[in-house]
């Protein structure tokens, strides 16, 4: 077995898991803070990246594009707030799942209708290659964006943390993930909850979005890296921000590694199936995934 | 006044345990039925009952299996359209390997082999529930469909992965014109639908139901809950396997994997909610709504532009289509979380009184 090539492998897996990770991270921050299991992510994802190149295309400075993003998904939070979830309040969760795939349908036809449908390119100006003295050093080529999106993973997970553990909004938004009766009873703002956490989501996406843009190009398939990020979530944990870092890791190390180790064997194309087969496998081992939260049930 | 059921006495076990237990049900029903046999083939053109009808009936069947599993069991399932291929290629391959088979036995041992996949994906749900569970049924999606694109054996070595749906032949008739093809669809989907009305009244849709509202509840007044479970998956699966079935001989004809993808399981998905969770009559609801609502759409189209003045560009229509889409189901949830169904219970309820209010 050759160690270099092998490392160079698990070592392109974990950096793709990073990506994975950024998108999960979404999904788990609105899961933590509504109990909403929030399909609508990878609308979300695609939505705030076309806007953003749209724009930097008509002639927009990156920073005033990034601004108006930002202040088009807080527009989006809100109104997702007040349309989708103030009416569903204490509605069972299935419901809340139901409605957000419609909202995907929504955001999905609106990018569209706004700025088309044809693909973009998007350049964030870190160059995509490999490494110099790496190669040189230890022969494993990795790539510079990679590390980069890495490092923005790591960032932002350290911030989400401390707003969580530390904040009053952060505890608040715990409390109503717990139940939002209970959480209303208290005397909690669920709206301003409810917009702040679709707020802050948006913004998630929307660095999730700019980094898939740079390395895939914006296009409707962008949409599906969502569908990637859910084994991801039930490997990790549905509830745990660090869950959902462990889990991309996981998830893309094994994809790649079994692509290249396992697909000669059966034909290829492992990578659409496996890592829904080994987060299942996982959970029959540990239902509630590696960091969730251990349900006690009663009668 | 027209519907009450005042007056209407049960002297036996028999008639207190009929199906539809109210004389007006039964007249609606039988009616409906004469509609469907008689009238629809009669009066309905070729385009409503190949490009309509018989995909309505089809996709009924379909949610009608889903509904059993998430509606009556509990048991969330993103995978339907991977069990309607399982379904579609298992029938296609028994039709090839045995050709003197019956087609009616192959769509029924399609149909068992789906039940097959259908346990082995439910597996999961005796460890997990809710949404991992939801998440876990992917898995059964994406793989079925690698396996079938994958393993030539399914797809008869064809270059393309298409299959092509040999002919309907039942005791030397060849069901080939769109009125047929309707016809064997209606009788196979009532037949069944009739068995999961039953069905959902006997002992295992109790068991399904206590499943349901609270499964360790159920596991104490001595519920088995991996029997109970599997069997909700076999039996949902079977449904969704024939319905697959039917998918490829009597509506498309020639299908690809790719024809069973993930799209195709959300709108079953949402047959189900807008027709109502837990319902039978729902399913059909739910399969109508969704079926003519893009046909609906459309042919709005053409008013606007008139009143308008301009031609709409063709991506502005199709964007606005699914807007729209997204825009009703939630709405639905929003107006009436448990469907059609349940709206059409409020009416029963309002015509008991009608015309008058006391």
């Amino acid at each position: 077995m050759n160690w270099q090539f092998f490392l160079e492998v698990l070592m392109g897996g974990l950096l793709a898991g990073v990506m994975y990770s950024l998108v999960a991270l979404g999904f788990v921050l609105i899961y933590k803070a509504s109990g909403v299991f929030n399909f609508a992510q990878g609308a979300m994802v695609f939505f705030a990246a076309l806007t953003f190149v749209s724009l930097t295309e008509r002639g927009v400075n990156f920073w005033l594009a990034l601004a108006i993003t930002l202040a088009v998904m807080v527009v989006l939070g809100i109104a997702i707030e007040r349309l989708v979830l103030r009416p569903l309040v204490n509605q069972p969760q299935i419901t809340l799942f139901m409605a957000t795939i419609g909202l995907t349908f929504v955001l999905e036809g609106l990018a569209q209708l706004f700025w088309g449908s044809q693909p973009h390119g998007l350049e964030l100006g870190i160059p995509d290659e490999p490494m110099q003295w790496l190669s040189e050093s230890t022969n494993i080529n990795i790539s510079q964006f990679d590390l980069f999106a890495a490092v923005v993973a790591g960032l932002l997970v350290a911030v989400l943390a401390i707003f969580f553990q530390t904040t009053r909004i952060g505890r608040a938004l715990r409390a109503v993930a717990d139940d939002h009766q209970a959480a209303l009873a208290v005397g909690i703002p669920l709206r301003q909850i409810w917009a702040i956490v679709w707020t802050v989501a948006g913004f998630v996406a929307l660095v999730a979005g700019l980094m898939w843009g740079a390395r895939n190009g914006i296009q409707y398939a962008l949409t599906f890296i969502a569908l990637k990020a859910l084994p991801v979530l039930i490997l990790g944990g549905f509830e745990s921000v660090a869950g959902a870092i462990v889990g991309g890791l996981i998830i893309g190390a094994s994809e790649k590694l079994a692509e290249v180790y396992l697909g000669p064997y059966v034909g290829g194309g492992l990578e659409s199936w496996f890592p829904y087969v080994l987060a299942l496998a996982f959970l029959l081992v540990r239902p509630e995934g590696l960091f969730g939260e251990k349900r006690i049930e009663r009668v | 006044m027209l519907y009450r059921e005042a007056g209407q006495f049960k002297s036996t076990y028999a008639g207190d345990q009929q199906v539809f237990p109210i004389r007006q049900d039964r007249i609606a029903v039988v009616c409906l039925l004469i509609v469907a046999f008689v009238v629809m083939p009669l009066a309905a053109n070729e385009y409503w009952l190949s490009a309509i009808l018989t995909p309505f009936l089809i996709f009924a069947l379909a949610t009608l299996g889903l509904n059993i599993l998430t509606g009556y069991a509990g048991q969330l399932s993103l995978g339907t359209a991977a069990f309607m291929a399982v379904g579609a290629f298992m029938a296609y391959n028994f039709e090839l390997r045995v050709p003197w088979m019956p087609i009616v036995i192959s769509f029924v041992l399609a149909g068992l082999c789906a039940a097959a996949v259908g346990i082995v994906f439910g597996l999961p749900s005796l460890r997990i529930k809710g949404f991992y569970l939801a998440v876990a049924t992917l898995a059964c999606q994406f793989f079925v469909l690698w396996a079938l694109q994958r393993i030539g054996w399914f797809t008869n070595h064809s270059a393309s992965g298409v299959i092509t749906a040999q002919k309907v032949v039942i005791a030397g008739y060849a069901f080939d014109t769109p009125a047929t093809k309707y016809m064997l669809t209606l009788c196979i989907v009532a037949v069944l639908a009739v068995l999961a009305k039953n069905l959902m009244r006997s002992e295992t849709g109790r068991m399904f139901m206590a499943v349901r509202d609270m499964d360790l509840a159920a596991e104490v007044i001595g519920i088995r809950m991996m029997r109970t479970k599997l069997l909700a998956f076999a039996i949902s699966s079977f449904y969704c396997g024939v319905a697959g079935a039917l998918f490829a001989y009597t509506y498309l004809g020639t299908v690809e994997p790719e024809a069973f993808n993930l799209d195709l399981s959300f709108r079953i998905l949402f047959m189900v909610i807008i027709g109502g969770v837990g319902s039978i009559l729902g399913s059909f609801m739910g399969a109508a709504f969704i079926t003519l609502l893009p046909i609906f759409l459309n042919s709005m189209a053409r008013p606007i532009e008139n009143v308008l003045g301009i031609a709409l560009p063709p991506g502005l229509m199709s964007n606005l289509e699914v807007i729209v889409f997204g825009a009703l189901i939630i709405f639905f949830l929003i107006v009436e979380p448990h469907g059609l169904a349940r709206l059409w219970q409020i009416g029963k309820e309002k015509l008991r009184l009608w015309p008058f209010p006391h």
